[in-house]
Formats: C-alpha cells, structure tokens, sequence
C-alpha cells in the first residue's frame, strides 16, 4: 500500500472528500447516461474525432465555461475567507492552493481557451475559409489543452495542488519548500496545454495569411481577424519561451538540477525573469482578440463602420512588439536598480497610447452612430469605463518608484482584475452573445441578459474597488488572514458582498442558456444583428463546408456592402468541395499526453516512458498514414442550401 | 444607463473622500523615502483623474446623444474612416502626458534609490535584515547587536539596510518609511530608508513565501539618536549572545516572538555578498556598462 501513499492527499479537508465524491458521482452520471441514451457512438463521431472549426470552437466553450465557474468557486472562497479578520474558514495552506489554482485556471484553461473558443468558430468563417489550414493539428491542440486542464484539476483529489502561486517564483516552488506533487502538476498540464497553445498560434497565423477569400487584402480583414493575427504571432514567440521555462523548472524538481535553486550556482531570479518574458505577452494574448471583439460589435451596434481602421491595426501592431518589451515591471523591486528601471517604466506607460487610440476610436464609433443597446453593447459600453480605470492604474503601477509602494498589494490585484475582467471576461460574454446564434440557431433571451450584464458590472465595482484602499493602506496580497486591528475588515467585507454579486450575475447567465434553449424562437434568419461581416453570409446554423460558394470580397465589409450596395459577394457556380476527415488520432494522443504527464507528476519512470514511446508512435503513425479527405458533392450541397437566404437573394 | 453613472460617481466620491480624510498608510509618510512616493502617488492621481474624467465624459455624451431610441427611424449613419487631426489629437496628447510621468518617475526613482535628500552627509546606520521561514533577522554590525522580528531605528539618520533571505524570496516593506525590495539567497540587495517621525511602524514581507507568509511582520520604532543609544547599550549589557548553534535554532521554519542577542550572525555566517552570481562572474573585474551593475557593484565594493 505504500505505494499508493503518495496518491493522498496532504491536507484533507471535509470540502475536498466532498468534492471526490461529487467528482466520482459525476463521472458515473456521465458514463452511465451516455451508455443510457446509447450516446458513445455519436459523441465519437460528432465531437471527440472531430475536425471541424466549429465543433472545436465549441468544444473550447464548453471547457472554458466549465473552468470559469472552478476558478469562480476557488475567487468565492477566498473571499469568504478573507471578508472578516481572523477568519477560520480555510487555514494557510488550503488558502494558498486556492489563490494558486484560481489564477491558474482562470488565465490558462479558463481564458485562453475561451479566445480559442471564440478564434475557433469566427476566424475561418470571418475569412471566408472553409476551416483552419490544418484541421486535425487544431483538434490536437484542443485536446492537449483539455488534457492539460484535466490533470490540472485532478490535482486537487490526487497527491495535491500546487501551492507556490500562478507564478510560482522558486525557490518557494522548489522541493525544498514545497513538497507536495503540486507544483509537479502545475509543470506538467501547464507544459501539455501550451504545447497545444503553440500548435494554435502557428495554425491561426497560417490560416489567416494563406486562406482568406479572394480579394480580401490584409488591410480588408475585419478587425477580429486582425487581433487575431496578431495574438497569435505573440503566442509563437511567447510559447516557446515558457515552453522552455517549465522544462528548467520541471528539471530541477524531478531530475535534482539546480538551474532555480538557492545552492550550487542556482539563481531564483532567472524564474522570475523567464516568467515574466512569457507572463507579460501572455496578457496581451488575452487582451488583443478582446479588443477585437469589441471592435465588431461597437461597429454593428452604433450600425458604423469603425473609426480609424488604419490607427486600430498600428496600435494592435505596436501593442504586440512593445508586449516584449515591459517584463520586468513586474519585478521592479528586485534590485536591478534605477536605471533599468527607469527604462522599463517608460516602455511600459508607452503602451498605454496604442491603447488609447483603440478607447477613442471606440468612443468615435460611436459618435454619429445609431446605438442600439443589445446585451453584447453594454458589455463594450461597460468595458470603456472599467477598462480606463484598469488602465490609468497601470500607468500609475509602471512608475517604478511609486511600485514600490504598489508592489505585492491588493492595489496590485484590483488593478489587474480591473484590466482582465473587462478586457477578457466582459470581452468573452460580449462574444459569446454576439456570436450565440451562429454557433446554436437560437438568440439568448435580451432580458435576463441585460439582468446579468448588471449584476456582474456592479459586483464587479463592488469586488475590486475596495481593493485600492486596502492596497495603499498596507494590505499584501495573497494574505490568508489579517488582524482586526489592521482596519482592512469592512472593505474586505465589501468584497465579499460585491463577489456574491458577481456569482449571481453568472447564475444568470446559465439560467439564461437553459431559459432560452427551451423557449428561444429558432426561426432568426441568418443575421439577426444586421451585422458587417462574412461570418453572417453563412447559414445558421452553419454548415460544415461554411460556404458554399467562396465570397470576393473588395471592402472591410464585404457583407455590408453586399447588403447595402448590392455588391455581388458569391459568383460562379456551386462545385464539389473537398474536406478533411474526423480522426480518433488527437484525442488517443492527448489521452497518452494526460497518462505521460501524470507519470511525471508522480516519478513513475516505466508509465512514463512507456507514454512517450506511445506519443512518438502516434506522430510516426500520422506521417504514414494516407488520408486525402473527402469530397462534398455538388448534388448534396445544392439540397442543404435549398433553404439558404443568401442563395436565395443571389438567384433573385 | 443613468444607473450605472450614478453608480460611477458614488465611486468616484468615495475614492475622494476615503483619501482625504482617512491616512492610508503609503500616503501618510514619515520619513523622505515615503514622502517622495507618496507625491509621485499623488501627481500620478492626479494626471490620470484628468483622463479618467475625459473619457467618461465623453463617453457619457456620446452614449447619450447617439442612442438609437432618440434618433428618427430613417437616420442612417454615415461612413467615416478618420481623420488625421482628430487622430494626431488622440496620439498627442497621451504622448505628452507620458513624456511627463516619465520625467516623474526617472526623477524619483533615482531619489528613493539613493541616500534621502538632506542626509547625505551623514554616516548611515546599517542594519543587515535576513528572513528565514517566516521570520526577521536583523544584525546591526557596528553595534554588534541582533534582534528579531523587531526593528529599533533612531530618527533623522540615513538607514542602509542590507536585504537577503534564507529561503524563498521575500520583500522588505515598511509602508510609511518607503517602498519594498526583495530579500533573496543569493545576492544582497540595499535600500535606504529614514525616518522622521519617532513612532511605531508596521513592517512586514510584502512577498509570499507559504504558510507562515500571513504572520511574516515584524514591529518597527523609531525613536531619537539619544534613545536609540541608550537601547543599544541596554541590548550589548543584557542580551545573551547569538551563537552560531542558537542561530540555526532560529533559522527553523515557524513563527518566533521578539526576540534580542548581543553579537550578530554576520560573523559566522557571512551574507551572500561579494562573491558574483553565475553568468556575472566573468564581467567582475570589467568595466560593467549598466547602472544595474554599477550599483551591485558599489555595495560589494564598500563591504569588503
């Protein structure tokens, strides 16, 4: 038995038994009502052999919606904890595993597949593509990051979560002061899902540069596309870098090296370093396609075209190099002294004026507009003011003197919450109402919505605003607990509220999928927004070829134009198509991907290079395969369009 | 709509009010250090309370002037694509506002990273300060005194403290006398403080380090030259001394109290300075092109 000693976990609690249990009750839920409904086969050939875009986009959703609400119940309980001074509720350690799991999550398996979700379904369709430029290497990607979130989240039950912070600066995560596997699984899943986050940004950027419709110039890409693009071009030189990282870290955890360690020439401040050339581009991997987001559905509400086109791509472009540029801001009080720092504050306030241009020209969208106040629009029109105040605190965080000051402080946490819930979150719940129809055939319900969006742009302010007080009034972050006698009771409280709010606001939301799957109309057209772009010239829902005929485009909104102006957007006749097969490869591969990276976490060599022999197998298995896809014959396609409304207008 | 502005101005009010009457510990400084940040914290405030109301307003208006249920049922917006002027308007004056926090801020970080103002004539008083899990070493060499988890300081005198760590990385934070600067296993870092105001401070790690990382403070108070003296003189006649066993005692992972020793650890267990972390190795006897190093350097160069 000993053996499996090393499966328990180190500090159990009644929540932890609670939540095995409810997971094992789960997956026997699941396994028993697919077997039930006779489901295996089509989850197979629908979703889990998958190659479609779409269905991918979905998949992503699913997962990202899924991790919000773990990462949302890990954000709850720390604010329980810390609502009232002396708080017992969770002790030191069941407190940091929290705080470390709920910025992992929420950063890593929470938004960035959630962008990946939105990238996924729209970018293809927004080009006029028919799917990626390498269906089956996306599906991949998409496993490897539901594996990597799986054996992320198992850490919890089995042997431990990681402990040392979503940062996880060594020594603190070196074995001599963390000794659970934790850190282990951090390593790992974080390795396994980046990896797949590598293979996006080289199948997006490929996409994007080799697939558009005829005619559509790069300068005539919509502006999704574009955010797109570009974060994706920071993920190929951001990945590889903590691709590299978590290997070093990985090395002196398992293999006893000693490149972060205190001893034998090992240096803590590499991590921090290394970290960081990943961390900071990272934020703008989230926050670019977000902007995107934005940008379309400011422009279809205020029923505009966006303002300054050209000023919104330069400062996409600008954003992107200067992302690489301010990573030591993030450690300004590490010693490196004033002049390094300086240099870096002045890199870093610089990226505040790309950004905003992007403000104003959102605000001159609107200007001369006709804005209509859809769910989607008051998550932008929300965003504009939250976004400010995340920014202007951001500006002030990057004097490196007054960092000093900041450093470390809630006033850190309530600025970063201030730029990343309106930058990614709003951003997502914007998207996904805008794009809900096209992915689903249904609109969510207006009402509710609009009860959400409120909930959740008042809890928000509630949450984190208090937070700038008790920053500047001395409170460190990542405290389990405080003394009365500091004062920060009352506006820790407040957060609490606040954060109630917040998780009322995203109870709605699901209310609303349910409320509106069962009542919404499905006869909603094929535009229901009168929106600009390609994506809206599809049927809804979307077929799996997406166009039958491949648009020209000659404009930034073809669609638009096409509907306004006449101009003709499909020409020629409809001819066979051809499409890639489903294939079982990706998701077997990521499977041994989850069995390699758990054998890892736990040193079990033989497992471990059994998977790896089994990973490389599956490559060579994919080099010799012949598979040439398939063929869509004219016949079939002219039956499924019959309905379509854009055939139907063309014909006219 | 209006809700939401309503709401924002409460905010807004508060952000005000909760400032102004209430001192939040780093904008109630007592010594130069502190006071330096704190009016870069308040010019900083201040700039960006003007973009903040810029853009709200703006938005306000346009929100409330374009909406599509006060507009004609027929109004169809037009297409702009831009314009120059009002394009070089929004670069502009972001640049400006840029240029002159950068000035601030390279101004100021040179001041706080250098012995305060007015005290540079005065010989500093060094304090050596080490964390252990989850603990405070302090050792006054030329008093050859030690204390842990407090801090006496004498007031009007310039402080050179000495910052490294026998663990993971922490940070060195005493609100109302300065900024923080990481304490770290392999390098000594150094920060100068003063203080101004005899009074009791809080201190503590600013960085987490695990399960003790709550409970890592330590009690700071600053007194006159005259009482500090006399405190040190009390300490070297009644203290026990540290020895090398007791030390490692101490060095233990936990939570200790108070606690006050005559001798410091320096003698048996030099701090990391002096000898060159790994890649540096190779440039020690170089001329070292950046300020980074050059600072590195004086503080090896003056301890040796």
């Amino acid at each position: 038995m000993e053996y499996f000693d090393r499966f328990a976990i180190p500090h159990p609690s009644p929540a932890i038994y609670a939540s095995m249990v409810a997971i094992g009750l789960t997956v026997i839920a699941i396994l028993i009502g697919l077997t039930y409904f006779k489901k295996w086969g089509y989850l197979w050939r629908e979703w889990l052999t998958t190659v479609d875009h779409k269905k991918i986009g979905i998949l992503y959703l699913i997962s990202a919606l899924l991790m919000l609400f773990r990462g949302g119940v890990d954000a709850l309980m720390m604010r329980a904890q810390t609502a009232v001074p002396d708080n017992t509720l969770l002790d030191a350690q069941h407190y940091n595993e929290v705080f470390t799991t709920h910025g992992v999550v929420m950063i890593i398996f929470m938004a960035m597949p959630f962008i990946y979700a939105l990238m996924n379904f729209v970018v293809p369709l927004q080009i006029g593509a028919r799917d990626v430029a390498f269906p089956r290497l996306n599906a991949l990607s998409f496993w490897l990051f539901f594996m990597g979130a799986m054996l992320f989240n198992i850490s919890f039950v089995v042997g431990g979560s990681p402990d040392a912070g979503w940062t996880s600066y060594f020594p603190l995560a070196g074995n001599d002061f963390s000794q659970s596997v934790g850190t282990n699984y951090y390593l790992l899943s974080i390795q396994i899902a980046g990896i797949g986050t590598l293979i996006s940004g080289i199948n997006f950027m490929t996409t994007i540069f080799k697939m558009r419709a005829p005619g559509m110039k790069l300068m005539k890409m919509p502006m999704f596309t574009w955010t797109a693009l570009i974060t994706n071009a920071i993920v190929v030189f951001a990945f590889p870098v903590l691709t590299v990282t978590l290997l070093l870290g990985t090395m002196d955890r398992l293999f006893g090296t000693h490149i972060f360690s205190m001893t034998n020439g090992g240096m803590d401040m590499l991590w921090a370093n290394l970290f960081w050339v990943w961390g900071h581009p990272e934020v703008y991997i989230l926050i670019l396609p977000a902007f995107g987001i934005y940008s379309e559905v400011v422009s279809t509400f205020s029923q505009r075209n966006l303002y300054g086109y050209k000023s919104m791509v330069a400062s996409i472009v600008i954003i992107s190099f200067f992302s690489f540029l301010v990573w030591t801001h993030h450690f300004f009080t590490m010693g490196q002294g004033p002049l390094t720092n300086s240099i870096f504050s002045i890199t870093t306030m610089a990226i505040a004026i790309p950004t905003g241009i992007k403000i104003f020209n959102w605000l001159l969208t609107m200007r001369k507009g006709k804005i209509k106040f859809t769910v989607p629009m008051l998550y932008t029109v929300g965003f504009i003011p939250i976004f400010t105040i995340g920014g202007v605190t951001g500006v002030m965080l990057g004097m490196a003197s007054a960092d000093y000051q900041y450093h470390n402080t809630m006033f850190l946490v309530a600025h970063f919450h201030y730029t990343i819930i309106p930058g990614v979150v709003f951003a997502m719940l914007a998207g996904l109402t805008y794009w809900w129809p096209k992915m689903f055939g249904f609109m969510l319900n207006e009402r509710i919505g609009k009860w959400a969006f409120w909930f959740i742009m008042i809890g928000f302010n509630v949450t984190f605003f208090p937070m700038f007080f008790t920053g500047l009034d001395g409170q460190a972050r990542r405290m389990y607990t405080y003394s009365e006698a500091t004062g920060f009771g009352p506006l820790n409280m407040l957060s609490f509220v606040g954060a109630i709010g917040l998780a009322i606001g995203f109870a709605i939301i699901v209310y609303n999928v349910y409320y509106s799957t069962r009542y919404a109309s499905r006869d909603i057209g094929t535009d229901p927004w009168n929106a600009r772009t390609l994506e809206w010239a599809t049927q809804t829902p979307v077929q799996s070829y997406n166009f039958a005929r491949t648009p020209h485009v000659n404009s930034i909104e073809a669609f638009w134009d096409h509907k306004k102006k006449g101009q003709p957007l499909f020409k020629g006749e409809i001819e066979k198509i051809h499409m890639p097969n489903n294939s079982g490869v990706p998701f077997i591969m990521s499977c041994i991907f989850f069995v390699w990276g758990f054998s890892f976490v736990f040193s079990m060599w033989i497992p471990a290079i059994i998977t790896t022999i089994a990973i490389f197998a599956c490559m060579a298995h994919r080099s010799f395969e012949k598979d040439d896809g398939h063929y869509i014959s004219v016949e079939e396609i002219e039956a499924t369009e019959k309905n379509s409304e854009v055939l139907a207008d063309e014909n006219r | 709509m209006r809700k939401k502005w309503a709401f924002l101005g409460l905010v807004i009010s508060l952000f005000a009010m909760l400032a102004g009457c209430e001192p939040l510990m780093v904008l109630d400084p007592k010594g130069p250090q502190a006071e330096t940040t704190a009016n870069v914290i308040w010019i900083s405030i201040a700039t960006m309370a003007f973009v903040v109301v810029a853009v709200f307003g703006l938005l306000a208006y346009i929100v409330f002037k374009y909406r599509a249920s006060k507009q004609s049922e027929d109004y169809e917006p037009p297409h702009i694509e831009g314009n120059p002027i009002v394009e070089s308007i929004i670069v502009g004056i972001p640049i400006i506002i840029i240029i002159f926090l950068s000035i601030v801020t390279v101004k100021s970080t040179y001041e706080v990273e250098a012995t305060p103002k007015g005290y540079e004539g005065q010989k500093p008083l060094v304090v050596y300060a080490s964390s252990s899990d989850w603990k405070w070493h302090f050792s006054y060499p030329e008093e050859n005194i030690e204390t842990v988890n407090y801090l006496y300081i004498p007031t009007d005198r310039p402080l050179e403290f000495r910052l490294y760590s026998y663990g993971p990385i922490t940070s060195f934070w005493i609100p109302q006398l300065g900024g923080q600067k990481y304490a770290m296993s392999d390098m000594v870092t150094t920060l100068h403080l003063a203080a101004e105001v005899p009074g009791e401070y809080m201190g503590r790690n600013a960085n987490f380090s695990g399960k003790g990382f709550a409970e890592n403070i330590f009690h700071v108070e600053a007194m006159p030259e005259a009482e500090f003296n006399e405190w040190v003189a009390d300490v070297k006649a009644t203290a026990e001394p540290l020895t090398e066993e007791k030390f490692n005692e101490l060095l233990e992972p936990g939570h200790l109290g108070q606690l006050t020793f005559s001798g410091t650890h320096l003698e048996f267990l030099p701090p990391p300075e002096g000898h060159h972390h790994g890649a540096n190795q190779s440039h020690e006897d170089e001329a070292d092109p950046t300020g980074a190093h050059d600072e590195i350097e004086a503080n090896h160069s003056d301890h040796q």
